[in-house]
C-alpha cells in the first residue's frame, strides 16, 4: 500500500511539472492563446457547418471474463447476442429501429465468420436489417464504430448499433496444411483404392496441428516479444510497469466497487450462473508483482504475465445515431462521437506505438490540444506499452526523427488518464475493446463533468486509431 | 585565471586518460570496458589496441571495488573485426610472427584465468581475433543484429586462427563443430551461435526509442550484460550448462581415441579432396587441433602459434590476402559520386543472365522492371527471381515478408511501359550485333536523356554496340557472369566516349547489387573473355591431343582452379564457346589459334552445347551428379585427333600450357592499357574465372613464380606451337629484371 501511495504521489508530481511545461511551451509559442483558450474551453463545441452530428446513445458490454472460465462453453455469437439484447433492454429500443449493425472480431470462428448477422439473428433484431462484421485487430470495434459514423454521415442511416466480441476460450486450431490437402484430395477421390491410397500417405507428421499465434504475420514476431523490445528502445523499467499494472488494477477495483462500471451488463450463462462483474481485477502487491518472471523474453525481459493484458472473453455494443433522430426517438444522448483517425506504422519496431502517432493527428484535426482533453482513456496492451507511449509522445526527439512534427505532443497527465482501470486490469478481449473505451469517456465525462474525452489505441500490424469525444450537455 | 586552472586539470587529466582505443568506467562493482578505434569504421587487435587493453586489465584487476568486468565495443556494427592483418604483413620472418601469436596466446590465457567473470558483450562483427578474445572470456551476450556474425576467418586468408581459437573452440564446441567453423571460416549467426553454445544469451536489437536504434541497442546490451556480470560474480548465474543428452552421447563416444582418430581421417580426407593439397592451412588446423586434443594444452598452443608463423609466411596465404586487399579496393568507387542516384532499373531479356541481374537487383531496393519479348521468356524469368528469393527463404537468411515485399519491386513486362522513368538499362539480350542495335534503337526512342544504356556482353566490343547510339557518352559494358546471385564479379568496359558520370553510375549500381567490380577497357572479349579464349582454345587442342576430359578437368583442378576446363567449357556453353573463340580469333589472329573451332562447331551442330542442353564433354542428367563423358564428343575429337608431342606433354607441361596462354594474356591487357592495374586484373580473374586463388592471380602469380621462370617455360612451348605462346613485351620486362614486380 505504501508503495502505490508512493507511486500515486511520483504520478502527481509528475502530473504537475507535465503540466507546467506544456502551460510552459504553450506560454512560448503564443502567450495570448492561453487566456483565449481556457476562456473558449467549457464553450467551444466541435460540430462542424454541414456536417450532422453523431451521437452515443448508449453503451453496454457483457463482463469481461478470463478465457477459460465462465464463458468457456460458450461461442463467440453466444457473447455477442448477450451484448446485443443488452444494449435492447438497456436503451428500450425497438428491434425493427436500427438500419444495420456492424460488428468487429479478431480471432474468426469459422462457422459465424459473419458473426454480425449471427448474433443479430440470434438476439431478436429484425431479420430484415443487415448486418456484417469488420475486423482491425485490436481496434476492431472501433472500426465498427467509425463504420456506424460514415454510415450516418453519409445520409445511409440514422440509426447504427456497433460493437464486437472476442471468445478466447476457443479459438480455431487447425489440421496441418498438408492433412487439410490429403482430405481435400480424399473428397475427390472416386475408387477406394485411390482413397485407401491417400489415407496411406498420411504420416505422423500430417497429425500436428496448427496453431494461431498472436503474432505479427509480416515479422513471426509475437507481440509481448514486441512490447518488451518497445520498453526497452524507450528504457522504460520493470519497476514502472509493474506500477503501472497495479495502478490499473487498482483503480478498475475502486471503480468496480464504486459501481462506476455501469455499462457491464448481468448475463446468464446457459448450464452456469449469472454473471454480472469483470474476473480478472486482481491488485496484487508490488513484491508479488516482482517475482515473476519475464514471459517473453528470456531472462532479462520487463514483460510478465501480470504487467500485460490477459487473455479474456467478452462482448461489447452501443447504439450509434444521428442527433435528429436519437432526440426525436425521445433519447438523452450520451456524448457526441467527433474526430477520428486512423495511423498505420513498422510493424516491427513501432508496432505498439499507434497512440502516440494518432493523439497528435486527432488533436490537430478538432483544434484542440492535450490541455483541453479532460479525459483519457487509452488501450492498454501492455503497461510497458503505455510507458513506452507516454515517452514518445513526451520526446521532441522522436515527434521531430520519426513523426515529422516540430515538437512533442506532450503526455496526458495521470490523474486524468484510465482513472477506472483498463485493459490490463478490466480486460481485453481483442475486438471488444473500443467500444468499452468510448462507453467509458462518455460516462467519465458525464460523471466528472469533463468537455472532451479522447479514446487512443495500438493494434497488430502497426496500426492505431484515436477519436475525439465531446459531452452531450447536461 | 580561473580558464588556466580548468585548462590545466584537464591536461592532467588528459594524461591519464591518455588512451585513444580502450576505456572503462566502474558501474558499482562492475568494470564496463569499452573499444573504440578513432582511426577505423571496425575494431581490430592492433597494437595500441592491445597494449591499452592489457593495461586497462591490470588497472581492473588491481582494482578491489570491481567482482566483474563488462567487454563491449562502442561502435556499432562491429565488436572486433580481427587481428590487425598490417601487423602480420609487417613480419618478416616465420618467428616473429609466432611471437605475435605467443603475445595473443598469453593475454588471453590472463582473460580466461581471471578471477573476475568477464562478459563479452557482441554486437556487430566478432571475427578471427575477437572472436578468439570473445570465447577465452566466460560469458558471452550477442545482439540478434544483421550485422552481428561470429567466425573465424582466417583460414580464408591462409592463416589460423592463431590466439588460442584451435585450442578453445574444440574444448567449448565438441570436434566436429570446432573442425567445420574453422576449416570453413564461415560467420555463424546469433541464434546458430546460441545453439551451439557459442553464445550463452541473445538480446534483442531494438526500433526508435528516445535515441537512435544503434545507440539505444548498444546501451541495452550493456545493461543486460551488467546485470549477467554481477549474476556471475555473485554465482547467481552458473558458468557451466547442463549439458543436453546429445552432448552427453557424444562427449562419451569422442572419449575412445579410435573415434577422434577415425574424425581426424575423415576431415584430412574431405580438406585433400577439396584443396588438392594446394592450401597449407587447412592440414596444419588440423594438426594444431590434434595436438591440444591428444597431447594437451602445452603442446597444442606451441603448435598453433608455431605453424601460424609458418603460414604467414607462405605464398598461398600473402596471394589470399592480397586478394582480401584487392577484394576491398574493388568494393569501393573509383569513380567520383554520379550526379544522380539510379532507382529505376530496366532490364531487357529475362534469360538467365537477366533474370539474375534482376535478382540482385530487387533485394537491394532497385524499382527493376523486366521486359523480354514472349511470356513464355518472362514467366521464366520471373520463376528465377522468386525461386532465388526463395531459396533464401528456406535457408532463413531472409524473412518470407522480405522476399514479398522485394518482389514488390519487379515488374515483369513485355512492352516499353515506364520505360520513360528509367535511370538505367541493363541490356541482356542474345549475343547478336543486329538484335542489340535493334534493341538500342528501340529504347533510345523512349528513354529519358539521363538515362544510361548498359549492355552485358562477354565479347562484343562496346564500341560496335555505341555505334548507333544517339548518345554514345550513356553506353557502357556491364558484364555480369553466371549464374549471377552466386558470381561476385563485375566487369565494367568503358569506351572512350563514355562519360565518367556514365561509368561512375554504373559502378555505383554494381556496389550496391554487392558486387566486386573492375573497370576496364573496350577491346574484343575486353578483360575476361580475352584471357579465358586463349586457355579453352589450349584445352581443345589438349582434347584433341587425345586427353580425356576427366584427365583435363584432374589436371586444372589439381593446378587450383575451382572447375576443370572441360567443365567449364560446358558451363559457359560450347555455342558460347564457340562463338567467342571465332571472334576473337578473327580479331587477334593466329595467337588465338590452338585447337581447332571446327570441333566446337561441330559439337554445336549435334547439340552438344554443354551443361544447359544436356550433353557437352560431359552428360549431365537431372538428379544426378556422378557425369560421364560424352563418348559421341570424343568420336568427334577422335576425327580431328592430332598428334601429341612429348617434349611438351607431361602433366606439368599440359597445365603451364594452358596457364601460361591466359597468364600472357592477361599481362598484355595490361599493357595495352585494357586494365588500369594489376589489381583488378587479379581480381577479375580469380572472382570470375576461377583463376587459382592460391596463387592470387595471374599477376600475383607471375611475381611469385618468377616472370623469367614462366619465359623459359613459354619459351620451350613456343618452338612448337609458335606466337601463341609468344611472351609480351611487359612480360618479357619483368623477366628481364627480377626487381620488377607488379606487387609491391
Amino acid at each position: 500500500m505504501q508503495i502505490i501511495e508512493h507511486f500515486m504521489s511520483l504520478s502527481l508530481i509528475r502530473t504537475v511539472l507535465l503540466t507546467a511545461f506544456s502551460f510552459c511551451s504553450a506560454a512560448r509559442s503564443l502567450s495570448t492563446s492561453v487566456h483565449l483558450q481556457a476562456q473558449a474551453k467549457s464553450k467551444k463545441t466541435l460540430a462542424k457547418p454541414g456536417v450532422k452530428n453523431i451521437v452515443l446513445v448508449d453503451g453496454v458490454r457483457t463482463p469481461f471474463l478470463q478465457s477459460g472460465t465462465t464463458y468457456a462453453d460458450l461461442m463467440p455469437h453466444d457473447l455477442a447476442r448477450a451484448a446485443l439484447q443488452g444494449l435492447l433492454n438497456r436503451t428500450g429500443l425497438p428491434k425493427d429501429a436500427v438500419d444495420y449493425i456492424v460488428y468487429g472480431t479478431v480471432i474468426q470462428e469459422v462457422k459465424t465468420s459473419n458473426v454480425a448477422r449471427e448474433a443479430a439473428l440470434g438476439a431478436g433484431f429484425s431479420d430484415k436489417t443487415p448486418a456484417h462484421t469488420v475486423t482491425m485487430a485490436c481496434i476492431s470495434s472501433n472500426q465498427a464504430m467509425t463504420t456506424a459514423v460514415g454510415l450516418i454521415a453519409a445520409g445511409q442511416c440514422d440509426a447504427v448499433v456497433a460493437g464486437g466480441v472476442e471468445f478466447m476460450s476457443d479459438v480455431p486450431i487447425r489440421h496441418s496444411r498438408k492433412m487439410r490437402k490429403t482430405m481435400l484430395s480424399l473428397n475427390k477421390a472416386k475408387t477406394l483404392g485411390a482413397r485407401l491410397s491417400l489415407l496411406g500417405s498420411i504420416r505422423l507428421a500430417h497429425l500436428s496441428p496448427e496453431l494461431p499465434a498472436v503474432a505479427e504475420f509480416s515479422t513471426a514476431e509475437t507481440m509481448g516479444h514486441s512490447a518488451d523490445r518497445l520498453a526497452a528502445a524507450f528504457g522504460v523499467s520493470r519497476l514502472e510497469q509493474d506500477e503501472f499494472a497495479l495502478r490499473s488494477h487498482t483503480l478498475a477495483k475502486k471503480a468496480q466497487d464504486g459501481g462506476m462500471l455501469s455499462d457491464v451488463i448481468s448475463f446468464k450463462v446457459p448450464g452456469r450462473d449469472i454473471v454480472s462483474k469483470d474476473n480478472g481485477i486482481r491488485p496484487a502487491t508490488m513484491e508479488q508483482l516482482a517475482k515473476l518472471k519475464p514471459a517473453f523474453i528470456k531472462p532479462h525481459g520487463t514483460v510478465t504475465a501480470a504487467n500485460s493484458s490477459f487473455l479474456t472473453d467478452g462482448a461489447s455494443a452501443v447504439l450509434i445515431m444521428s442527433e435528429e433522430k436519437a432526440l426525436a426517438m425521445g433519447y438523452k444522448p450520451k456524448a457526441y462521437l467527433r474526430d477520428f483517425v486512423y495511423v498505420s506504422q513498422d510493424p516491427k519496431d513501432q508496432l505498439l506505438l499507434g497512440p502516440t502517432y494518432a493523439t497528435p493527428k486527432v488533436l490537430e484535426k478538432s483544434g484542440l490540444t492535450l490541455n483541453d482533453i479532460d479525459v483519457f482513456e487509452f488501450h492498454e496492451a501492455f503497461a510497458g506499452q503505455i510507458m513506452a507511449n507516454l515517452k514518445a509522445m513526451e520526446s521532441d526527439w522522436f515527434a521531430q526523427t520519426y513523426m515529422g512534427r516540430k515538437t512533442k505532443v506532450g503526455a496526458p497527465p495521470m490523474e486524468k488518464f484510465n482513472t477506472w482501470g483498463g485493459s490490463l486490469s478490466l480486460g481485453h478481449p481483442f475486438a471488444a475493446t473500443g467500444c468499452r473505451l468510448v462507453t467509458t469517456v462518455a460516462h467519465r465525462l458525464q460523471k466528472e463533468g469533463g468537455q472532451y474525452g479522447l479514446v487512443a489505441a495500438c493494434a497488430a500490424g502497426g496500426q492505431g486509431h484515436a477519436m475525439v469525444i465531446e459531452a452531450y450537455p447536461q | 585565471m580561473l580558464h588556466c586552472i580548468t585548462r590545466r586539470t584537464f591536461r592532467v587529466a588528459a594524461c591519464i586518460m591518455a588512451r585513444t582505443h580502450v576505456n572503462y568506467e566502474i558501474k558499482g562493482d562492475v568494470a564496463v570496458v569499452r573499444m573504440n578505434d578513432p582511426n577505423s569504421r571496425v575494431n581490430t587487435l592492433s597494437t595500441q589496441m592491445q597494449r591499452e587493453m592489457t593495461e586497462v586489465m591490470d588497472e581492473i584487476w588491481g582494482n578491489n571495488a570491481v567482482q566483474s568486468v563488462v567487454l563491449i565495443s562502442s561502435k556499432p556494427g562491429s565488436f572486433i573485426a580481427g587481428a590487425d592483418l598490417n601487423m602480420i604483413q609487417a613480419c618478416t620472418t616465420a618467428e616473429e610472427v609466432t611471437g605475435l601469436s605467443q603475445e595473443g596466446q598469453r593475454m588471453f590465457e590472463k582473460v580466461e584465468k581471471s578471477p573476475k567473470p568477464i562478459v563479452a558483450a557482441i554486437n556487430g562483427s566478432c571475427l578471427g581475433g575477437g572472436l578468439e578474445f570473445a570465447i577465452s572470456c566466460q560469458y558471452r551476450i550477442a545482439t540478434k543484429s544483421k550485422k552481428t556474425v561470429l567466425g573465424c576467418p582466417e583460414v580464408m586468408l591462409g592463416l589460423l586462427p592463431g590466439a588460442g581459437g584451435t585450442q578453445r573452440l574444440p574444448k567449448m564446441l565438441g570436434l566436429p563443430s570446432a573442425f567445420d567453423m574453422i576449416l570453413t571460416g564461415r560467420s555463424i549467426r546469433p541464434d546458430k551461435a546460441k545453439k551451439m553454445g557459442l553464445v550463452h544469451q541473445l538480446v534483442d536489437t531494438l526500433g526508435p526509442g528516445l535515441k537512435s536504434p544503434e545507440e539505444r541497442t548498444i546501451e541495452y546490451l550493456e545493461e543486460v550484460a551488467v546485470e549477467a556480470a554481477r549474476g556471475l560474480a555473485k554465482k547467481q548465474i552458473p558458468l557451466t550448462k547442463e549439458k543436453g543428452l546429445m552432448q552427453k552421447i557424444q562427449d562419451y563416444v569422442m572419449s575412445y581415441p579410435f573415434v577422434r582418430q577415425q574424425i581426424y581421417n575423415t576431415v584430412q580426407n574431405k580438406v585433400m579432396k577439396q584443396t588438392k593439397g594446394l592450401y597449407p592451412a587447412p592440414l596444419k588446423i588440423i594438426e594444431c587441433v590434434k595436438a591440444g586434443v591428444e597431447q594437451g594444452p602445452t603442446a597444442g598452443y606451441l603448435a598453433e602459434s608455431q605453424h601460424f608463423g609458418k603460414l604467414a609466411m607462405t605464398p598461398e596465404s600473402k596471394a589470399l590476402i592480397g586478394l582480401y586487399h584487392g577484394q576491398v579496393t574493388c568494393k569501393k568507387n573509383r569513380f567520383r559520386t554520379p550526379e544522380k542516384d539510379a532507382k529505376t532499373l530496366a532490364i531487357l531479356g529475362a534469360g538467365l543472365m537477366g533474370a539474375g541481374i534482376a535478382q540482385v537487383s530487387v533485394d537491394k531496393g532497385f524499382h527493376t522492371i523486366l521486359k523480354d519479348t514472349t511470356l513464355e521468356g518472362l514467366s521464366r524469368g520471373e520463376q528465377q527471381v522468386y525461386k532465388g528469393l526463395n531459396d533464401k527463404t528456406k535457408k532463413k537468411s531472409i524473412t518470407s515478408f522480405e522476399r514479398d515485399s522485394f518482389l514488390s519491386n519487379l515488374t515483369g513486362q513485355l512492352d516499353y511501359n515506364g520505360f520513360n522513368k528509367a535511370d538505367m538499362i541493363i541490356e541482356a539480350v542474345f549475343e547478336d550485333l543486329s538484335i542489340k542495335h535493334k534493341v538500342l534503337k528501340e529504347v533510345e526512342a523512349v528513354i529519358p536523356p539521363h538515362c544510361i544504356f548498359a549492355t552485358n556482353t562477354s565479347a562484343l566490343p562496346i564500341k560496335d554496340i555505341a555505334a548507333v547510339s544517339k548518345r554514345p557518352e550513356k553506353v557502357i559494358g556491364m558484364h555480369y557472369f553466371s549464374p549471377v546471385d552466386k558470381m561476385q564479379l563485375l566487369e565494367i568496359i568503358t569506351t572512350d566516349k563514355t562519360s565518367k558520370d556514365t561509368t561512375a553510375s554504373a559502378v555505383a549500381v554494381g556496389l550496391k547489387q554487392g558486387k566486386v567490380i573492375i573497370v576496364v577497357g573496350d577491346g574484343p572479349g575486353f578483360y575476361t573473355t580475352r584471357c579465358l579464349a586463349p586457355m579453352l582454345a589450349e584445352a581443345v587442342r589438349v582434347l584433341q591431343e587425345g586427353v580425356d576430359p576427366k584427365k583435363l578437368d584432374g589436371l586444372t583442378t589439381g593446378f587450383g582452379f575451382p572447375v576443370g576446363a572441360a567443365t567449364l567449357a560446358d558451363e559457359v556453353g560450347i555455342d558460347v564457346a564457340a562463338h567467342v573463340a571465332e571472334d576473337l580469333g578473327k580479331a587477334f589472329g593466329s595467337r588465338f589459334g590452338g585447337g581447332n573451332v571446327e570441333v566446337l562447331k561441330t559439337m554445336v551442330e549435334k547439340g552438344f552445347k554443354g551443361r544447359k542442353s544436356g550433353k557437352g564433354c560431359y552428360i549431365y542428367q537431372p538428379g544426378l551428379k556422378r557425369r560421364d563423358v560424352n563418348t559421341e564428343a570424343l568420336e568427334i575429337l577422335e576425327s580431328y585427333k592430332l598428334t601429341p608431342n612429348a617434349a611438351v606433354s607431361s602433366d606439368s607441361d599440359i597445365q603451364y600450357r594452358l596457364v601460361s596462354r591466359f597468364v600472357n594474356e592477361a599481362v598484355l591487357c595490361l599493357q595495352e592499357g585494357i586494365l588500369a592495374s594489376p589489381v583488378e586484373g587479379d581480381i577479375g580473374a580469380v572472382f570470375g574465372l576461377g583463376f587459382p586463388p592460391c596463387l592470387g592471380g595471374p599477376f600475383r602469380f607471375v611475381d611469385s613464380f618468377g616472370a623469367d621462370k614462366l619465359v623459359e617455360k613459354m619459351r620451350k612451348f613456343e618452338e612448337v606451337f609458335g606466337n601463341q605462346f609468344t611472351p609480351c613485351q611487359l612480360l618479357l620486362d619483368h623477366a628481364k629484371d627480377p626487381s620488377k614486380k607488379f606487387h609491391k
